[in-house]
């Protein structure tokens, strides 16, 4: 995990490193008027689950679109697996792994005549497709359902399919966008679990977007982005790091005494939340027993929480993630209601 | 860790000893997979792929078959035997039925060929298409297996009435059924074009079938399947000889009309024959047409869909 922080520190640099499964300089789309991606620089080492996080409509699709060969850049350039996505799309494309946000598989086949047209496609040896599709099948728990219609299958087994049909060329990269978004909470945590397993046992990297925080805390690394731009990219631990504050509640007999002691004692401003007095301090275990030694306050009990990357978004964009993305909603609206005029 | 993903794809993975928490194999047993660098070859198999999702989808549906079933039925056995009573004076004693039969066996395939290309709007829709479209093969390898399957379908369904020869009094004939075949093929090929080079710009299921009927039922009328192509009124002559269906219904009239015992003022009056400008135009060059005009709507579908992102 420390080696990944120090690499994190490192991405400004403008060299191509070898091991770099994903090289993107200046990245742009523009769509008419609108500029989706706003000139955008990181590159993902191999090996590493990297996490691109941000609400709706912050540009994270249409990147994972760019790298996918499917949506041309308007400026900029990048590089996945070591090949070009504009000029050397079917090189990326062989090494690559796709899992959409929405399925795309087909229905009226089984599961297994699912991932053989996709082995067909892709031009896996033929001796080889027996062996490899068992292997990713049993890996996401569907090889007893080989043979099932995949119309039969719920939601979050059409994903884990999907996740092996990815998976069934051995890519190098394997593109995740929003692989757990409308699953239920088991299922999610099941599909983190593959996708953890999977780091471990294949030679891979995995590139993901999503816009679940606590989601983005597996990553090794992640990518806060917000309107086209990248915010911010580093560890969760160093990004929460920067937050630099934990967050403490406290349960008293008079929250206004407390507060007023707050300010006196530790010069520190609290407010009222969720029922409790709560304040930012930085190593707030080290803080507690000197909270019990000089507020002088009776407490009835005491929380101390890791800062969430909740909070690390909001202390770079001002904002909650929800709020971002009702804004944005907003902002579609009315770009629709003008557009219908 | 990160290192280690640099070696080429033959290294072995999980060569740091991690155990398997999962599965019945251990890391080290997972096979690699090389894909291979686009040729030739990879294209061909392809354009198979995509055809043989199309015979696997078709042969599921078994309510699809049914259906495109029933019109050729209707036309010929309800309709056919409906109005032979009334015209019976002007078809110098052939029946009907006899008649409409190559207009028939050309709709038959039509309206197949047509619902094959429709499966590509719902491709798009959910979703199917962009897992094609992301593989590493070039796009007019997967317009010409959507064809080619159309084709193969539509072909399919021809054949089930052509089986229905002797009971409209066609002859089973060697040569007539291999000329017909061939004829409803190279119809299906164009027909499925036709509806490929619009599904890459319609993407919604209703406008397509609407711009479809549209487009399929007057050329079906125009098109000489149901009445002789001689002696017409002036604007529906040449509302005939532009519509490109009269040139597969017409050779496919002739192919069986060559096959039938009839008199020759009969000949005469049901199986005219198109001409332009007095010239009888062959059957060869009739079905040139089809080919050209079926070609010309597959480049346009193969550069629509290359186009698009």
């Amino acid at each position: 995990m420390s080696e990944t922080a120090t690499t994190a520190a490192s991405t400004a640099s403008e060299t191509t490193a070898p091991s770099a499964a994903v090289s993107v300089n200046g990245l742009v789309k523009r769509y008419d008027q609108v500029e989706a991606v706003r000139g955008i620089d990181f590159q993902v080492t191999a090996g590493e689950i990297f996490g691109f996080l941000g609400p709706n409509g912050a540009g994270k699709s249409t990147t994972i679109n760019m790298l996918c060969t499917l949506v041309r850049p308007s400026g900029g350039s990048a590089q996945v697996a070591g090949h070009d996505v504009v000029s050397e799309r079917d090189e990326v494309r062989r090494n690559i792994g796709l899992v959409f946000q929405d399925t795309t598989l087909d229905g009226y086949l089984s599961a297994e005549q699912n991932l053989r047209l996709h082995a067909e496609l892709y031009g896996v040896p033929r001796e080889l497709v027996g062996e490899r599709m068992r292997q990713v099948m049993e890996m996401v728990g569907l090889w007893e359902r080989r043979d099932s219609w995949v119309n039969t299958f719920s939601g979050g087994m059409k994903r884990r399919l999907e996740i092996a049909r990815g998976l069934l060329h051995s890519p190098r990269v394997l593109f995740l966008d929003e692989p757990t978004v409308g699953l239920d909470p088991q299922t999610r945590s099941s599909i983190w679990r593959y996708i953890r397993e999977l780091k471990a046992r294949e030679d891979i990297t995995i590139f993901l977007t999503t816009h679940y925080m606590d989601e983005a805390e597996y990553c090794d690394r992640i990518a806060i982005m917000d309107q086209g731009r990248i915010i911010v990219l580093d560890t969760p631990e160093a990004l929460k790091a920067k937050v630099g504050k934990d967050r403490v509640q406290i349960q008293t007999d008079d929250d206004h005494a407390a507060i007023a002691a707050l300010r006196e004692r530790f010069q520190i401003e609290a407010t009222v939340a969720e029922g409790a007095v709560t304040f930012g301090v930085p190593a707030g275990e080290q803080f507690v027993p000197r909270l019990f030694a000089e507020l002088g306050q009776p407490i009835r009990s005491v929380s101390v929480a890791r800062p969430s990357l909740d909070d690390v978004f909001m202390s770079y964009t001002g904002t909650t993630i929800r709020d971002a993305e009702s804004t944005s909603t907003d902002r579609m609206r009315n770009v629709a209601r003008m557009m219908s005029r | 860790m990160a290192t280690e993903t640099t070696q080429p794809l033959t290294g072995i993975p999980g060569s740091d000893g991690r155990p398997s928490t999962q599965g019945g194999s251990t890391p080290h047993e997972i096979a690699r997979v090389r894909v291979p660098t686009r040729s030739l070859r990879s294209e061909l198999r392809a354009i198979k792929v995509v055809w043989k999702r199309e015979l696997i989808r078709f042969s599921r549906d078994r309510l699809r078959i049914l259906t495109s079933l029933m019109q050729p039925f209707l036309f010929l056995f309800v309709l056919g035997t409906g109005l032979s009573r009334l015209a019976s004076a002007g078809t110098h004693g052939v029946n009907l039925r006899t008649f409409v039969y190559p207009g028939v066996l050309c709709m038959a395939v039509m309206f197949t060929a047509m619902f094959s290309a429709a499966s590509l709007v719902w491709d798009r829709e959910f979703g199917f298409l962009r897992e094609m479209m992301v593989a590493p093969v070039r796009r007019s390898s997967l317009v010409l297996g959507k064809c080619a399957g159309g084709a193969t379908v539509a072909g399919f369904q021809g054949v089930i009435v052509l089986c229905l020869a002797g009971l409209v009094g066609v002859p089973y004939n060697a040569t007539l059924i291999v000329e017909v075949f061939a004829l409803q093929l190279l119809l299906a090929f164009a027909i499925t074009a036709f509806g490929v080079m619009v599904a890459a710009r319609i993407t919604q299921m209703q406008s397509f079938m609407a711009l479809m009927q549209m487009a399929i039922m007057p050329m079906y009328f125009l098109s000489g399947a149901l009445f002789p192509v001689s002696g017409l009124p002036q604007w529906l002559e040449i509302l005939n000889r532009l519509d490109p269906l009269t040139y597969a219904v017409d050779p496919m009239r002739r192919a069986v009309f060559a096959h039938l015992n009839i008199s020759a003022a009969a000949r005469h009056a049901l199986d005219p024959g198109v001409t332009w400008w007095s010239w009888h135009v062959p059957g060869l060059v009739e079905a040139a047409v089809v080919a050209l005009l079926g070609l010309l709507m597959l480049t346009i579908a193969i550069v629509e869909f290359g186009r698009a992102e």
